[in-house]
């Protein structure tokens, strides 16, 4: 048992948020935490509501729980006449379903409120400090962005949730992983959570929850945060914490489902205790300055492959242990050779979205590279907005205007091509320049080849052609 | 769910490190809304060529592999997405035993919901029983969960760590829904107190 099980001395984050959701702790150190915000996807929850039926069990609690379809969805406009994939159409019917039989909150494909789950959660004022967030879905940990202990699960305990509102857990360890300074004009939160992940690995955070503090984490938006903690998963953490603020209170405020009137300022009074005491206990820590971070980007098939954009292509025997074998099957798939500058490495597709960087604040930043630009001859790209209310919001700003002169396709709001679980996806060896969280083989498409990387990135890379330092486009410094 | 007491079994070893989820049950086939019948497309990209015919070179269309119970892997095993249809699919191929260095968190996780023993052993003794393995069907290893030991095929064994409340579960095939339900009362006062200290959850 590590942390600080008990409810005296100073405590992290975690175990504050922890301690105050435990309904249940065995001698072990075995606990029952409450969990006050499940939400659930089509692809991940079908077999858990199949387990209900099949038990006669009910939702604990309908109107904790917030359902929407995302990973299968057609981002085309045709979508509203229906899906045309048979096994999608299927897996979205049995979510309209099971929402409607269970009682559950539901934002149906055709809502405008629709999205990737991830980004409905907060845009809706479901995700609050200091919550529990579940969902069976690894990029949960997105809404630890506002101080919400949030991790994915499986659909075994999607079932366990839906009937219990509750989860079996061990407390994980502590980790804090401090930004210092000040970002560099050009480098964004993704390139902070994948540098972060290039400097632990993808196993590194194993078996810890993450904490992210230091002046560049506070500088952040709270959609730089949702980016930073949405990868913490890529770092192998169980969740990605960071403690709320003025910037957090100011972002929920109003929010169909935040609090209000007194309610509003009890929470907030309980929010505002939300931090790491000092003197807390870390198992872990890792302090990364913020001036040396730089724009980077993914050479491999691994999260953890990230190299900044003015490196080359490292040789396989540059690692050691089962990661040089590892290298040499990332090199062969991704179609590079050693020593290669990444700038010279081509694109063939530009994608703009995922719950990692479809937020309005990464497309205004996309935007503002791509702005009077066109893409490269023979380059392709996709902007797809987290949530049809992102969307519309980037259509007021007159976003979609420059996106579409600059050749883009604009699409409908979903998990899209990051997964490519609906029409959307790469083709054998077509090469992607794109702002989602996983390069992993044959992520985006069978054979297709991906490179992650900031909004502006991928923008810099849509207007060359190649992968580029964003820097060289800028004719003013874009905000973090 | 099934219990798992003992397993004696041929072992394939896969050493790449970081074998995620995608690799183990590709994106294509979650949109089943069932928990059966994946097996057939377990590893799926690297198992079958573009064309459905299977690459001799991967490890479980060799013939001493092909009815592989247990897997010796790389480091960081079942990493990336949560989909439990990974172990759905390692579990309707017959694999109920997983031995490496590290697992990814929740797809450690999932095994224990469905019958699978997820085994972490130091490097060295990865390495020695992914060397047992490399010699083929001759090479069976023998998983023993209330003792906590590997066997190798020339006898020698490896302890392995497990958590009591997982162990307890998997000996007995235990469904934790049905646990979890018997604490109802619990639940249930955690609420009313919730609904008066923070009545905006």
């Amino acid at each position: 048992m590590t942390g600080n099980p008990t409810h005296s001395g100073p405590r992290t984050l975690y175990d504050k948020i922890f301690d105050a959701h435990v309904v249940d702790r065995q001698p072990d150190g075995t606990c029952l935490l409450y969990i006050d915000r499940h939400l659930v996807h089509e692809v991940t929850s079908p077999q858990a509501f199949v387990g209900l039926r099949m038990s006669g069990r009910k939702v604990r609690r309908p109107d904790q729980t917030i359902a929407v379809p995302d990973h299968n969805v057609p981002t085309t406009p045709d979508r509203v006449a229906g899906i045309e994939n048979p096994e999608g159409r299927i897996q979205v019917a049995e979510l309209d379903k099971n929402a409607r039989d269970f009682g559950v909150n539901y934002y149906p494909m055709n809502d405008i409120r629709q999205g990737i789950v991830h980004i409905v959660g907060p845009e809706q004022g479901w995700t609050l400090p200091g919550m529990t967030v579940v969902c069976g879905d690894s990029h949960t940990a997105t809404h630890g962005a506002f101080g919400a202990l949030a991790h994915g699960i499986g659909t075994s305990e999607v079932e366990h949730v839906l009937a219990t509102q509750t989860l079996i857990q061990k407390k994980s360890k502590n980790m804090k992983v401090e930004i210092t300074g000040k970002l560099r004009p050009g480098v964004t939160a993704k390139d902070i959570t994948l540098s972060i992940i290039g400097h632990t690995g993808t196993a590194g955070g194993t078996g810890y929850v993450i904490e992210y503090c230091g002046e560049a984490i506070r500088d952040l938006s709270m959609e730089g945060r949702m980016t930073v903690c949405n990868m913490a998963i890529e770092g192998g953490a169980r969740a990605g914490l960071i403690a709320p603020d003025e910037k957090t209170f100011e972002y929920v405020k109003g929010r169909p489902h935040a609090p209000k009137g007194a309610a509003w300022e009890a929470a907030l009074a309980w929010w505002k205790t939300l931090f790491s005491d000092e003197g807390a206990q870390w198992d872990k820590v890792v302090t990364i300055r913020g001036e040396d971070i730089e724009p980077v980007v993914t050479w491999g098939t691994s999260p953890e492959d990230v190299l900044p954009i003015g490196a080359t292509v490292p040789a396989p025997e540059h690692f050691e242990g089962g990661k040089v074998e590892a290298a040499r099957r990332s090199l062969d798939y991704m179609g590079l050779k050693p020593g290669m500058k990444l700038t010279d490495i081509k694109v063939d597709a530009v994608f703009i979205g995922s719950c990692t960087n479809g937020r309005i604040e990464d497309l205004r930043a996309a935007a503002e590279v791509l702005r009077g630009k066109h893409l490269a001859p023979g380059v392709r790209g996709m902007v797809v907005p987290g949530s049809g209310l992102v969307r519309m919001q980037a259509e007021e700003e007159g976003l979609d205007k420059v996106f579409l002169d600059a050749g883009f396709e604009w699409r409908l709001a979903g998990c899209s091509m990051c997964l490519g679980m609906n029409p959307d996806q790469l083709a054998p060896g077509e090469r992607c320049a794109a702002t989602s969280n996983r390069n992993f083989e044959g992520r985006m498409g069978r054979g297709g080849r991906t490179h992650l990387m900031s909004p502006v990135m991928a923008a810099a890379a849509a207007v060359t052609g190649h992968l580029t330092d964003v820097r060289e486009l800028m004719a003013a410094p874009v905000d973090a | 769910m099934d219990k798992f007491t003992t397993l004696t079994g041929i072992a394939a070893p896969m050493p790449l490190v970081n074998i995620d989820t995608d690799m183990i049950i590709p994106k294509q086939f979650l949109k089943t809304i069932h928990r059966s019948g994946l097996g057939k497309n377990l590893f799926d990209e690297m198992r079958f060529f573009p064309d459905g015919t299977e690459n001799p070179d991967f490890v479980l269309n060799k013939p001493a592999y092909r009815d592989a119970q247990i897997i010796v892997a790389g480091d960081n095993f079942g990493c990336g997405s949560s989909r439990e249809h990974a172990p759905w699919a390692l579990l309707d191929y017959g694999i109920r035993c997983v031995i490496s260095t590290s697992f990814a968190d929740i797809f450690y996780n999932n095994c224990f919901k469905n019958g699978i023993l997820p085994i972490i052993l130091p490097q060295d003794a990865v390495e020695a029983l992914m060397k047992d393995a490399e010699n083929g069907a001759n090479a069976r290893l023998t998983v023993d969960l209330e003792s906590q030991t590997v066997t190798g095929a020339d006898g020698t064994a490896y302890p392995f760590e497990m958590d009591p409340h997982r162990k307890h579960c998997l000996l007995n095939g235990l469904d934790d829904i049905g646990l979890t339900m018997e604490k109802a009362p619990s639940i249930e006062a955690y609420e009313a107190r919730i609904a008066q200290s923070q009545p905006w959850v």
